[in-house]
């Protein structure tokens, strides 16, 4: 076991040396600068653009400018954000407990519908209930976020004007009220953000539990005498699960890399609207400090997955 | 219109048969910037007009939370370092220019006692100086008295190349000295016509002394005020987070009375503009959303509920058509669009003037733009209802095929013109934009019944706009026959706008197309014109000299005006707000009030 995690944490080094080397080489190429808005502005000189990029070292080379970003990085230096001139790890903590939040929430809504619906859907394959919970699920994960979001705030903020659609990190209220105002006005996005990831995974938890209801070993236990509930619960889910947790294994990093268009829709200041943000301002070391941090939980949540496997099905052997 | 004609006007202001609003507005709708306006009337002695703008309420503070929406949030609060309009914005909050100028461009004193005229003393007689005085008992949010040191440090923080700051354009070039703790001196190397650039308006903004003094020059990053502003607005700074909220709370100690209204502003960033629009408008949510970019059928849907309404603003941005001087189809010394080249189709005047008549400008102002898009005739600023007799613009398809055919242009069997063997064949690129491809099909369509053949052609913004010397596609190399976008002058004074037609500004391979000059037009008699413009102290003089250079582009049709696109922010209807099209939308925000 342990010599596989060194095996697999060994790998890990030169994968995220090379996933740095793709992204700074792509957004190096990427044409523009972060000082675009300077250029077409008749009012400041050219030279003010020229010493801008100079004195942030965007006309050297760009194996000198990756040489200078790594070993900043290897130190722990994240650089600074071009727009704001702040450290990038500030602007990204400031963002990431409200990221956490929401998307965090989300995902959790989209487990609490996915488990329970796939796994009642599969015990009764065909019936009613399994129509109705198919036919819902192929319209959650048809409609996309940006359009279910709009269409919330349509329905809930403008006709009915029940919840506030802009999102405020900062709510002055205190006791109850703050509590209450963080509620209102996340639950659109989680709603959005859950209901679609939970109507993909209720598909997976589906097909994953139909999968193993027809083994022999169910009907065993069922011969044995045991509850229908025991059955499901200890000797369906816990294989049923395999498939399912790689799956949301996978998903966790975006709960750190937030979800940039449902973000936007709701002005959720997240990582996912802090990557957009700098991806259309041309913000280098933010975009590079985002995508990588989103690289690495990936590649760490891949492992954890992998690991996870063993304790879920024992017959699994670390090599 | 020429000098005499202006000074008659300006007569007629003075006796009072001419309203001083009448005399900008035609001044306007001859190319000319409202703030250059009201110079030549100061100069001429016709008395200040008094702002329209009312304050109603007695007391400070009462007003609850004024909450502004900005699609784009504030990034960092230096007003220095203020790389877009948002960043300007959320430090106009906090911080004070000298003076401000209002929507028709008249300089409002901010932390300047007054404004400085030659009658007072203020302005010398041969424009290498002005002498600024400052507001009495004027004090930071921290309680430190503002002085004449703080002006001179914002002059040399400024100016500093090595603070890397944008407003260095309108330091660099002028010398502050102090003359007494609360008056300072900027001198000028030439006679400056325009005097009112460093310490007034966008980039005018006064930062702290003693608190940035430590930060000049190449620490400039690490100055901790940076993101904590202390300022001397009517609102003190709370809370930022970048590119998400400004929160700023009443100022007790503002150096006005009454002012300011309400008692925390909020200036919430991120989002679309569309769904800023509806959460002040359809909703009331918000109070106010900036640079609303809207289409105004849905504006106009929006309205009906009659909570909000837009806000339409004039001010100088323009789309335009810029026609190619140069033949960017030939490679000069490695590079197309080369200044030895002519253009093969557009050299011929015929060509220039048919196009200019084939923009159906009515329809675009009808179907794409609406009221953010005003159809216009002329290359400078130009609002439907200020507009001249003299500046005039036409669609008339049959015109443009007689001016064709008399011009030696004869159809060919496909119904394509040519003469000499050259085809009538034009590339017309733009940004990719729905407004903009749109408006691109409504010319080519006419074109195409005048037997001009147009391939329409469109880049992504951040190509298209960007300065990368390698890239083809930027609309400053122009590697195309035709192209459109929007040019924006926002700047009080013309000086900056119009040099884009003098010769040495022509964008070339040996400036790395950073030249501002993109049609690569060039005239004589322009380049002398702005020459003598830039030193005329007369300012009716220097008017009459912009309006000269605006003719001359215009009817040698260098650019094909298409729409004047006003500055629009959504306003809730309560709220009583000043906004100008010649400063920030948060210039006079000491003044904002909502009824109760």
């Amino acid at each position: 076991m342990s010599r596989y995690l060194l095996r697999r944490l060994a790998i890990v080094i030169p994968s995220l040396l090379g996933i740095s080397i793709v992204l700074f080489t792509v957004l190096a190429l990427a044409p523009g600068d972060p000082f675009e808005e300077l250029a077409t502005n008749p009012n400041i000189p050219q030279e003010v653009r020229a010493g801008l990029r100079e004195k942030f070292g965007l006309d050297d080379p760009i194996a000198l400018r990756y040489l200078r970003w790594f070993m900043a990085m290897v130190h722990g230096d994240w650089g600074f954000s071009f727009v704001s001139r702040v450290d990038v790890d500030v602007l990204i903590r400031q963002r990431l407990s409200t990221t956490l939040f929401v998307v965090g929430s989300s995902q959790i809504l989209a487990l609490l519908v996915a488990l329970p619906v796939g796994v009642f859907a599969a015990t009764r394959p065909y019936s009613i209930f399994d129509q109705i919970a198919n036919t819902l699920a192929f319209i959650g994960f048809s409609l996309p976020t940006f359009f279910t979001g709009i269409l919330f705030i349509l329905l809930f903020s403008i006709y009915l004007d029940w919840l506030p659609f802009v999102y405020r990190a900062d709510i002055s209220a205190t006791g109850w009220h703050w509590y209450w105002a963080h509620i209102k006005q996340a639950l659109m996005p989680v709603a959005v953000l859950g209901l679609f990831q939970g109507a993909s995974w209720t598909r997976y938890v589906r097909s994953a539990a139909l999968d193993v209801i027809r083994l022999d070993y169910v009907t065993t236990a069922r011969a044995k005498g045991l509850a229908e509930g025991t059955v499901v619960v200890k000797h369906v889910v816990r294989n049923a699960l395999i498939p399912v947790v790689t799956l949301v294994a996978l998903q966790m990093p975006a709960v750190f890399g937030g979800a940039i268009v449902t973000e936007q829709i709701f002005r959720i200041p997240g990582i996912g609207s802090l990557l957009i943000t700098s991806i259309l301002a041309n913000d280098t070391p933010v975009i590079m400090a985002v995508t990588f941090v989103f690289a690495c939980l990936v590649i760490l949540f891949n492992l954890l997955a992998d690991i996870l496997y063993g304790w879920l099905d024992p017959r699994i052997a670390y090599r | 219109m020429n000098e005499h004609q202006l000074r008659g006007l300006i007569a007629k202001v003075k006796t009072g048969k001419l309203s001083r609003r009448a005399f900008v507005h035609r001044m306007v709708a001859l190319g000319l910037t409202a703030p250059l306006a009201s110079q030549m009337l100061d100069f001429a002695g016709v008395a200040k007009a008094q702002s329209t703008f009312e304050y109603k309420p007695t007391k400070r503070g009462g007003g609850g939370t004024l909450k502004t929406l900005f699609w784009q949030g504030a990034t960092l609060l230096n007003p220095h370092f203020a790389v877009g309009t948002k960043d300007q914005e959320g430090s106009r909050i906090f911080y004070e220019p000298l003076a401000g100028w209002d929507a028709d461009g008249n300089l409002v004193p901010f932390l300047a006692a007054e404004i400085p005229s030659v009658e007072n003393g203020g302005l010398a007689r041969d424009g290498l100086s002005v002498t600024w005085r400052l507001k009495k008992d004027v004090k930071w949010h921290d309680g430190h008295p503002v002085t004449a040191d703080d002006l001179l440090f914002n002059w040399e923080y400024a100016s500093d190349p090595e603070t890397a700051a944008v407003t260095v354009g309108s330091y660099k070039d002028v010398k502050v000295e102090k003359v007494d703790a609360l008056t300072v001196r900027v001198r000028f190397e030439r006679p400056t016509p325009f005097w009112a650039d460093a310490f007034v308006g966008t980039r005018g903004m006064i930062i702290p002394k003693h608190l940035f003094e430590p930060f000049k020059g190449a620490k400039s990053r690490e100055a901790p005020t940076n993101l904590k502003p202390v300022g001397t607005g009517a609102y003190k700074f709370v809370a930022f987070s970048p590119g998400d909220v400004v929160k700023g709370e009443l100022n007790p100690d503002y150096h006005l009375p009454n002012r300011p209204y309400f008692d925390t502003i909020e200036m919430k960033g991120g989002g679309d503009s569309v769904s800023a629009a509806r959460a002040v408008i359809q909703t009331g949510e918000y109070d106010y959303a900036w640079n609303v970019q809207v289409e105004d059928e849905i504006l106009k849907r929006m309205e009906q509920g009659g909570k909000g309404r837009a806000e339409i603003v004039p001010g100088g941005n323009i789309e335009h058509i810029q026609l190619n001087s140069t033949d960017p189809w030939t490679e000069v010394d490695g590079e197309r669009s080369s200044i030895k080249t002519k253009h093969p189709l557009l050299a011929d005047p015929a060509v220039r003037q048919a196009l200019g008549m084939l923009v159906d400008r009515a329809s675009v102002e009808q179907h794409i733009y609406g009221r953010a898009g005003v159809a216009t005739g002329n290359f400078l600023n130009n609002p439907e209802r200020f507009r001249s007799k003299n500046t005039k613009w036409e669609f008339n398809i049959d015109k443009a095929n007689q001016v064709l055919e008399a011009g030696g242009w004869k159809r060919g069997p496909d119904g394509i013109r040519s003469k000499d063997g050259k085809k009538l064949k034009l590339v017309y690129q733009t940004s990719t934009n729905a407004p903009r491809q749109k408006n691109q099909a409504i010319v080519k369509q006419a074109c195409q019944k005048a037997g001009i053949d147009v391939e329409l052609k469109s880049v992504t913004a951040s190509v298209f706009f960007s300065s990368d010397v390698g890239n083809p596609d930027t609309y400053t190399k122009f590697y195309c026959d035709i192209q459109m976008y929007t040019t924006t002058m926002t700047e009080p004074d013309p000086v900056k706008f119009m040099d884009q037609f003098t010769s040495w500004e022509i964008s070339s391979k040996d400036n790395k197309w950073q030249g501002r000059n993109i049609t690569r037009w060039r005239s004589e008699e322009y380049d002398s014109a702005y020459r003598k413009a830039e030193g005329e102290l007369d300012p009716v003089k220097r008017a009459a000299l912009f309006i000269r250079m605006n003719e001359l582009v215009c009817n040698d049709h260098a650019v094909i005006p298409v729409v004047y696109r006003p500055k629009q922010g959504a306003i809730s209807s309560k709220l009583h707000a000043s906004i100008s099209g010649w400063d920030n939308d948060l210039w006079n925000v000491r003044d904002w009030y909502r009824d109760a």
